[in-house]
């Protein structure tokens, strides 16, 4: 996962806020992800503007932690999965 | 409880096609007397409030609803995931852009066969060419699509051009998903079920595909589950993520379940909730509660929930039986029979039984 990719949805995914599981789900054509908390702030922040380093950096900011490796590797997955996309720098 | 994640509105059976391989009930005159707009509204709605957020337009060929545009901002309005699930057949680029601005996400475009006369002859009637066309359509107007392929005996020696086919098109994703035994697919199964030799050519060409077009195009394969160790889970659960609702109003745990010995349960009658909770049809085989052995005492009772309940009931007139599809099944015989006569050197020479095209 390269740090200076700008990370964004994929067109075909959509997020939203699920009232019933309290939770923000990731929906596509054929599966429905329920998403963390974390999992939901990196996704809101995941503009294709800011790059990964960036997403880091801010929710380190609000977290008081290091956030690096879990922001990597939950998009990773995502990417995977087809419901993210990286714009190379 | 478990809270449903998708609804799958089978709005009409009416279809244009007469597909041999569909999964459509046998008996489709019982169900011409179609719910309304109203009725499907209040569906979506309490759907909605039971958690569903993934909503598929299917059928039959669901554009044969003259409120499709109608439904699909309903569903949309009520933040659902809309999914059409279509043969293509009377999607102009008028219907298509109405069904945009209504707000569906995604259209799953059937496609029978890699070239005319095959596809023609599978869907019964002449209707490649302007599939071809609805599907440039879809791309034109930004949509992500989805072409699916059912794989099946007269078709599965093509999948190398389907691919092409599907390449050419431009599809983001291609589901080649083997023939379901259920309907008119049951009843053509002789006709439909490949052999072993077919499924390993097959399984080969698209381990290639995969890698050559790696990022850009997903390639979901499915295999039939006759040829499988075990079977497939049932949609995560009887009862657990999924509800159908048949043109009629009947609401089913899948779609298949329409032959099981129990209580319809209607949505003209009740609410999905009091439905999806209390309805024999919904708890008879939620959980793992109801299993016999061998499932009872299985280590994968959590995995595949024992297989297909309408499956098991097909093969054993019993849908408390273990899917016969399972190497552990006392009936696993029923199966392999099945698989045998597909594979017998003789070869066959099966006549496919049209589903009638109700228009
Ligand atoms: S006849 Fe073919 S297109 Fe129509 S519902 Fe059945 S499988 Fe789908
Ligand atoms: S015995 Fe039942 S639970 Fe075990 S693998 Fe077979 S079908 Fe699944």
């Amino acid at each position: 996962m390269p740090g200076d990719g700008r990370p964004r949805l994929t067109r075909h995914v959509r997020m939203r806020f699920d009232a019933t599981r309290e939770r923000h789900v990731l929906l596509g054509p054929e599966s429905v992800i329920v998403l963390n908390p974390t999992g939901a702030d990196i996704l809101g922040l995941c503009d294709g503007r800011r790059t990964v380093s960036e997403v880091a950096t801010e929710l380190q900011a609000r977290y008081d932690r290091v956030v690096d490796d879990e922001v990597a590797a939950f998009l990773d997955r995502l990417v995977t999965r087809r419901c993210v996309e990286i714009d190379d720098a | 409880m478990p809270e449903p994640f998708g609804l799958l509105a089978e709005l009409t059976y009416r279809c244009p096609l007469a597909c041999s391989y569909c999964s459509n009930p046998l008996e489709l005159a019982a169900y011409d007397d179609e719910l309304t707009t109203a009725q499907w509204q209040r569906v979506f709605t309490e759907a909605a409030e039971l958690g569903v957020l993934q909503c598929h337009l299917s059928g039959g060929e669901p554009l044969l609803r003259r409120d499709l545009v109608d439904l699909v901002r309903t569903a949309a309005g009520l933040g659902m995931y809309t999914n059409l699930v279509t043969s293509a057949i009377g999607l102009s680029r008028s219907r298509a852009e109405g069904l945009r601005d209504a707000g569906l996400d995604h259209v799953q475009v059937s496609v029978q066969a890699d070239e005319p006369a095959t596809a023609d002859r599978i869907a019964g009637i002449p209707a490649f060419e302007r599939k071809l066309r609805a599907a440039a359509v879809v791309k034109e107007l930004g949509w992500p699509l989805t072409v699916n392929v059912v794989l099946h005996r007269q078709n599965v020696d093509r999948v190398a051009e389907i691919i092409a086919l599907v390449e050419d098109l431009d599809a983001d994703r291609v589901e080649l998903a083997n023939t379901q035994y259920y309907g008119w697919a049951w009843r053509n199964r002789a006709a439909l079920l490949p052999s072993r030799e077919q499924l390993a050519g097959a399984e080969e060409v698209v381990r290639a595909a995969r890698a050559r077009l790696a990022g850009r195009m997903e390639i979901v394969h499915v295999l039939p589950d006759y040829y499988a160790e075990y079977p497939k889970p049932c949609m995560g659960g009887w009862a657990a993520r999924q509800l159908t609702v048949a043109p009629n109003g009947d609401a089913l745990p899948c779609p298949a379940a329409q032959t099981l010995p129990l209580p319809r349960a209607s949505v003209r009658d009740q609410s999905l909730r009091a439905i999806w909770e209390d309805s024999p049809l919904f708890t008879a085989y939620r959980g793992t509660g109801w299993m016999r052995d061998p499932c009872r005492s299985c280590d994968r009772r959590e995995t595949d929930f024992g297989g297909c309940r309408c499956q098991a009931f097909q093969l054993t007139g019993d849908a408390a039986r273990t899917d016969p599809v399972c190497h552990l099944s006392p009936d696993h015989a029923l199966v392999t029979d099945a698989v045998e006569a597909a594979n017998a050197p003789a070869g066959r020479d099966e006549v496919l039984v049209p589903r009638p095209h109700r228009g």
